[in-house]
């Protein structure tokens, strides 16, 4: 039974997290996140460009370092618990993975060099509008290799220079591959809960398109690669989620209430207790995700759902109860506890909501009784 | 990471199967039998095992042990969960009560009692829950008092499991109500069927008795019984306790798979009950919670695996599984809509298994540590936050406030 990290990758883990401390701390973020015009972190987003960490599970035929999925988790982690302000996800987890599952050659020898040396930042565009897209609503469409119609919200669209779209072509749904800087695009950024990540409208009127993967696939990639990027996300929201019950305790210890400190009271100690199971359970089913993801495991469309739901419940429950810890001041823009509860949101919605995945989870439950 | 077995894990495992294929019982069907008849045939399998040395696998050779690692201990209770065995009758004893035994008694004591324990022929209980000592046990009031060679003890203990066919236990009682009530504490092993102890089933709101009062009227002991010294008899349970996580087993019931089941054949008003998306939306959420506990689980052992000492994340079992058994179990009742109402085993959906575990599922929010206790030894054992205030810290027992 080998269910956790091995030495190496505790090691990498804590290199990543030591990395982080010194280059993305809270001030870091609070500058992108008090800067309307400052989208993303540059300084960090090349630092960790240096540190190998885009190109982690991209195989070294294209310039990664062909790591282990379960690597890219780890580094995932700590990611989350920093809150770090950069367009990791959308070109790591999304378009990486996108190219990955189903590139061409040609694709995959363009595109993933150039991803794993941050030179390319990405997005993956499906959302056209409230609820959830689907082969009756969707509208964007591609003839003759240009593209038409509106993406919204595109996460980091308004600095990405590679686009993964969803979008009709001949009436069948299909993955298409948009280089932003071209012609037929226009992009407006967005306010949103999370302005530590940027967020665009990109309207797209004959964009040049090339298509990724096969014709009529659209939905059935995207699927592929959310499964894959909740894994990832899930990782991302269970460093946040620990990071939050840090803070809750460390500040229940510091505070002093009716002449003792609060952290002694049982409302406080059940409060956190009520945390720390919830991440654990998160931990493991996230756990669960990385080794269906490393291996490409038959089970991987059920255990990211598991990932997903459990890491999505224990982020957003630990980012509120640290907020109600705090009190008052955990209801300040100086106090970060903010920082985490607008990250709990943005990660739990970026691959589509929670109930979406639940959803997800029954229809594979019952798929597999009916096996 | 991966769920394998190393090669010498991989060769135990086979050496257990090929073992339990040979030597299991035939399957009989448990629900028909008495409890005389089942721990007929539970014994009989205990020695089995204990002549193939696999119970009490980490002791010792010299006790009947075979010396082995924690996770070998893992990889035969995960294969006899494959056989249909009778079980649940040693745990507390081999579990708790004897390693308190080998801790603090003499060779003589260890002599007469460890082997006819490991062997199933003579099974021990725990005896230290009271009506008014129960989350706070070392607020305990069964008195012992000296008389020369002996102790005279009287009192009362509860939910004392498998009492009424344990042949010894071990008690803790009170030796000195004059100060603080963790150090006025001391055990001591008993016979119990000796004159001045009196065993009565507890009629559990279940409908059930699983447990026990146990009655202390004059009972007489030789203060050779006496494990620890006087006045040290918190210290001694607290070894017993330290156990206790290792020897409550897991719950049963009812869990996701099988509501799955009954709400796909449950009619409603617009169709399967399986359709309706709040159904939907909690089954997932049951799922997420019952395969996450099982992969919890699969942590701990790979900390065995690696030799190492488990980390915390085993105490969020318990607090998990009771409160989804109460959940579940209600909203299959629920489900059932007036139906759900029916126990007859003949006639409710399962033989009656959501309606059971729903009026057994309060029992297993509080045995072995409350919801509301557990969430404090998270807190203060796993997070480090402080305990709460004490008032009785340093009060006489006597006269600390008692209510009723």
């Amino acid at each position: 039974m080998n269910f956790d990290y091995s030495d190496d990758q505790k090691f990498l883990k804590n290199e990543a997290r030591k990395f982080l401390d010194a280059h993305c701390t809270a001030a870091h973020v609070r500058k992108v996140l008090d800067n309307a015009e400052v989208s993303h972190d540059v300084a960090l987003w090349q630092g960790v460009g240096e540190q190998g960490w885009l190109g982690a599970a991209i195989p070294e035929e294209f310039g990664g370092l062909g790591l282990g999925r379960v690597e890219l988790c780890a580094i995932a982690e700590e990611l989350g618990r920093a809150c770090a302000p950069i367009p990791f996800a959308s070109t790591v987890y999304f378009l990486a993975e996108a190219i990955m599952l189903a590139g061409s050659d040609a694709q995959k020898a363009k595109w993933l060099p150039k991803i794993a040396a941050g030179e390319v930042i990405g997005a993956y565009a499906t959302s056209e509008g409230p609820g959830t897209v689907n082969p009756q609503t969707l509208q964007a469409n591609v003839s003759g290799g240009k593209l038409s119609g509106t993406k919204i919200p595109v996460t980091d669209g308004d600095i990405a220079d590679l686009a993964v779209v969803l979008a009709n072509e001949n009436g069948k749904p299909g993955l298409f591959l948009v280089e932003l800087a071209g012609a037929g695009v226009t992009r407006e950024t967005l306010k949103t809960l999370d302005p530590t990540r940027s967020v665009a409208k990109i309207t797209f009127s004959g964009a040049a398109a090339e298509r990724l993967g096969d014709a009529g696939e659209g939905f059935a990639l995207t699927e592929a690669v959310f499964d894959r990027a909740a894994v990832l996300i899930a990782f991302e929201q269970l460093g946040g989620a620990d990071r939050c019950l840090e803070m809750a305790k460390d500040y229940a210890m510091d505070r002093y209430a009716f002449g003792r400190t609060i952290a002694g009271y049982q409302a406080i100690k059940h409060k956190l207790a009520d945390i720390y199971v919830k991440n654990e359970l998160a931990r493991s089913n996230a756990y669960y995700g990385a080794w269906a993801l490393n291996v490409g495991a038959a089970e991987l469309p059920i255990a990211a759902s598991a990932a997903r739901v459990a890491s999505s419940d224990a982020f957003w429950f630990a980012s509120k109860e640290n907020v109600q810890t705090h009190g008052g001041m955990g209801f300040t823009w100086a106090v970060d506890c903010h920082l985490y509860y607008r990250r709990s949101r943005q990660l739990a919605l970026v691959a589509g909501a929670p109930k979406t995945w639940k959803e997800r989870l029954v229809r594979q439950l019952e798929r597999r009784n009916a096996a | 990471m991966d769920f394998n077995d190393s090669p010498e894990e991989a060769a135990f495992r086979t050496e257990v199967r090929d073992w339990l294929t040979a030597n299991a019982p035939e399957k009989v069907d448990t629900k028909k039998l008495s409890e005389p008849e089942l721990l007929k045939l539970a014994k009989a399998w205990q020695a089995k095992k204990a002549e193939a040395r696999f119970t009490c696998m980490t002791w010792p050779e010299a006790l009947g042990g075979r010396g082995a690692t924690p996770i070998q201990n893992v990889i035969y209770n995960q294969e006899e969960s494959k056989f249909d065995v009778p079980r649940g009758f040693f745990d507390i004893g081999l579990g708790m009560c004897v390693p308190t035994v080998m801790a603090f008694a003499n060779d003589e004591t260890k002599q007469r009692f460890v082997a006819p324990a490991v062997r199933g022929e003579e099974i021990w209980c725990q005896l230290f829950s009271e009506p008014s000592a129960g989350s706070d046990v070392a607020g305990l009031r069964t008195r012992a008092v000296q008389d020369g060679d002996d102790w005279v003890i009287n009192g009362q203990k509860v939910w004392t499991s498998g009492a009424h066919y344990c042949d010894f236990g071990i008690l803790l009682v009170r030796t000195n109500p004059d100060v603080p009530k963790h150090k006025g504490l001391t055990m001591f092993w008993i016979d119990m069927k000796a004159p001045g102890v009196e065993v009565r089933p507890i009629h559990q709101m279940s409908g059930g008795s699983n447990f026990n009062e146990v009655y202390f009227t004059d009972l007489r002991v030789k203060d050779s019984q006496r494990l620890g010294a006087v006045g040290d008899g918190w210290k001694v349970a607290l070894v017993t306790l330290m156990n206790e996580r290792l020897a409550v087993g897991g719950s049963t019931g009812p869990n996701y798979p099988e509501i799955m089941e009954l709400a796909r054949s449950t009619v409603t008003e617009t169709g399967s009950a399986l359709a309706n998306d709040a159904f939907r939306e909690k089954l997932a959420d049951w799922y997420v919670q019952a395969e996450g506990l099982k992969l919890t689980r699969f942590r701990t052992m790979t900390a065995l695996s690696r030799g190492q000492t488990p980390g915390p994340e085993s105490s969020i079992g318990k607090i998990i599984s009771a409160n989804q058994l109460q959940d579940l179990s209600n909203a299959a009742v629920e489900l059932e809509d007036q139906f759900g109402i029916i126990t007859d085993t003949a006639i409710a959906p399962l033989e009656a298994a959501f309606q059971q575990s729903l009026m057994w599922a309060p029992g297993l929010r509080i045995a072995g540590g409350t919801d509301e206790i557990l969430k404090n030894i998270i807190a203060e054992r796993v997070l480090g936050l402080p305990g709460d205030v004490r008032v009785d810290k340093d009060v006489a027992f006597k006269d600390m406030p008692t209510g009723r």
